[in-house]
């Protein structure tokens, strides 16, 4: 069989046209349409804010019991397990000394309470995270409200992000972790092993209305706010309050405030 | 043909193992797929309806799931109001799993006969009774 060119123009045309229109009617065919598209909406409960901030009036939180109940809070509702050893420990909110949380603050001279006191940390949710720079997946983002979080479904546990985050405000599983759960919250996921995980702001609760869990167990120790709008609480105590932030000098820009030392309370 | 003899009886032995499982089960019908929707939530339904109308669900839920992660996630968009207008908490624990509390019977159901292993469990948590 022979073929001229005007021939084989006019069946490579064809076939051409009956593929492309072909795989856009099965295309068409192959999915159930819903007609009226479905919406996502914020919920109606919802409580907003240009940048999330949180100050934490270090002075406030005096025994071990106040650590312990704002830490229980946070870990209880969000599965956070305990390994029960440091090196493979999964914190969203922990302590550490003063040397550790302010190393450029310190000096030999200073207040020992204070010098003593353990200070409750968090992730900062910087305004200029290096842990979102960082992440290779995206997985690691920033909100538009100014909260750092994570899409584990995403994450495939690099740790860049660990080695990034100045303030070691990220764990990783290096286990299975749903064994070390002691109780586990049925409204809330887990992680499983090979995703780091960090604290989120509550950003869950957050859409519910709710404050952070930490803020609600401290008993007016930690005050969260928009940073953003002049008339927020928040915003008046870091107007009329001498506060400190980790790390400044990094250039992050953290989001979480202490007081140290306030005026109507000891340490 | 060398060897004639035993190229043929080898080649014959050789489609006989190759087609083996399909001549073992001709005229067998493979067990189908079968879903309950028999859980408490769904009992008290005075009209049994899913957040979408039921042909859908069963082709694109897997494509409903990842759009409600992505918006609930990373745009923040809890609410999820469907094409009859009603609105549903995104959530796939709490949710999903309220209404179908019987995972094994319903997910693990199809996604056994089908051979997908879908990672969701390792940390959305199953809801109780199938908890072992």
């Amino acid at each position: 069989m022979s073929m001229d060119r005007r021939q084989f123009m006019k069946i490579a045309g064809l076939s051409a046209v009956l593929g492309i229109g072909g795989s856009l009617i099965i295309d068409k065919a192959g999915h159930a349409g819903l007609g009226a598209g479905p919406r996502y909406e914020q919920g109606p409960n919802a409580i907003e804010a240009k940048r999330w901030g949180m100050v934490i009036d270090a002075g406030k939180i005096k025994t071990g019991e106040d650590y312990k109940r704002i830490i229980k809070a946070c870990h209880s509702i969000h599965n956070v397990p305990d390994f029960g050893e440091a090196k493979d420990e999964v914190k969203w909110i922990w302590t550490d000394d003063y040397e550790h949380t302010f190393p450029s603050a310190e000096n030999p001279f200073m207040d020992q309470t204070y010098k003593e006191k353990p200070f409750l940390l968090m992730c900062n949710h910087c305004e200029f995270p290096a842990c979102v720079r960082v992440c290779p997946t995206k997985a690691t983002f920033k909100r538009p409200d100014g909260i750092v979080v994570m899409d584990y479904h995403r994450c495939i546990g690099c740790r860049f992000c660990m080695a990034a985050c100045p303030f070691g405000a990220r764990s990783f599983n290096w286990r299975d972790p749903r064994p070390f759960i002691k109780q586990v919250n049925p409204e809330y996921p887990t992680r499983m092993k090979g995703v780091v995980e960090k604290c989120t702001f509550c950003v869950e609760r957050l859409a519910k209305g709710q404050g952070p869990a930490c803020a609600e167990a401290s008993n007016g120790a930690m005050v969260y706010g928009d940073l953003m709008d002049p008339n927020s609480e928040i915003r008046k105590i870091l107007a009329t309050t001498y506060t400190i932030r980790r790390k400044p000098e990094l250039g992050t820009e953290p989001s979480i405030f202490y007081v140290i030392g306030g005026s109507e309370n000891n340490a | 043909m060398y060897n004639g003899g035993k190229i043929i009886l080898g080649l014959a032995v050789f489609a006989g193992l190759v087609t083996f499982p399909f001549l073992y089960n001709i005229g067998q019908a493979d067990r189908q797929p079968d879903l309950k929707l028999d859980t408490p939530v769904i009992r008290q339904m005075a009209v049994k309806h899913c957040v979408e109308p039921k042909a859908f669900m069963r082709a694109e839920h897997m494509q409903l799931l990842n759009d409600w992660r992505n918006e609930a996630l990373r745009q923040g968009n809890r609410e999820y109001v469907s094409s009859t207008g009603e609105k549903y908490n995104i959530s796939l624990q709490n949710t999903c799993l309220h209404c179908h509390s019987n995972k094994k019977k319903f997910c693990d159901e199809c996604h056994n006969y089908m051979a997908v292993h879908p990672y969701c469990f390792d940390c959305h948590l199953q809801p109780k009774e199938n908890v072992q």
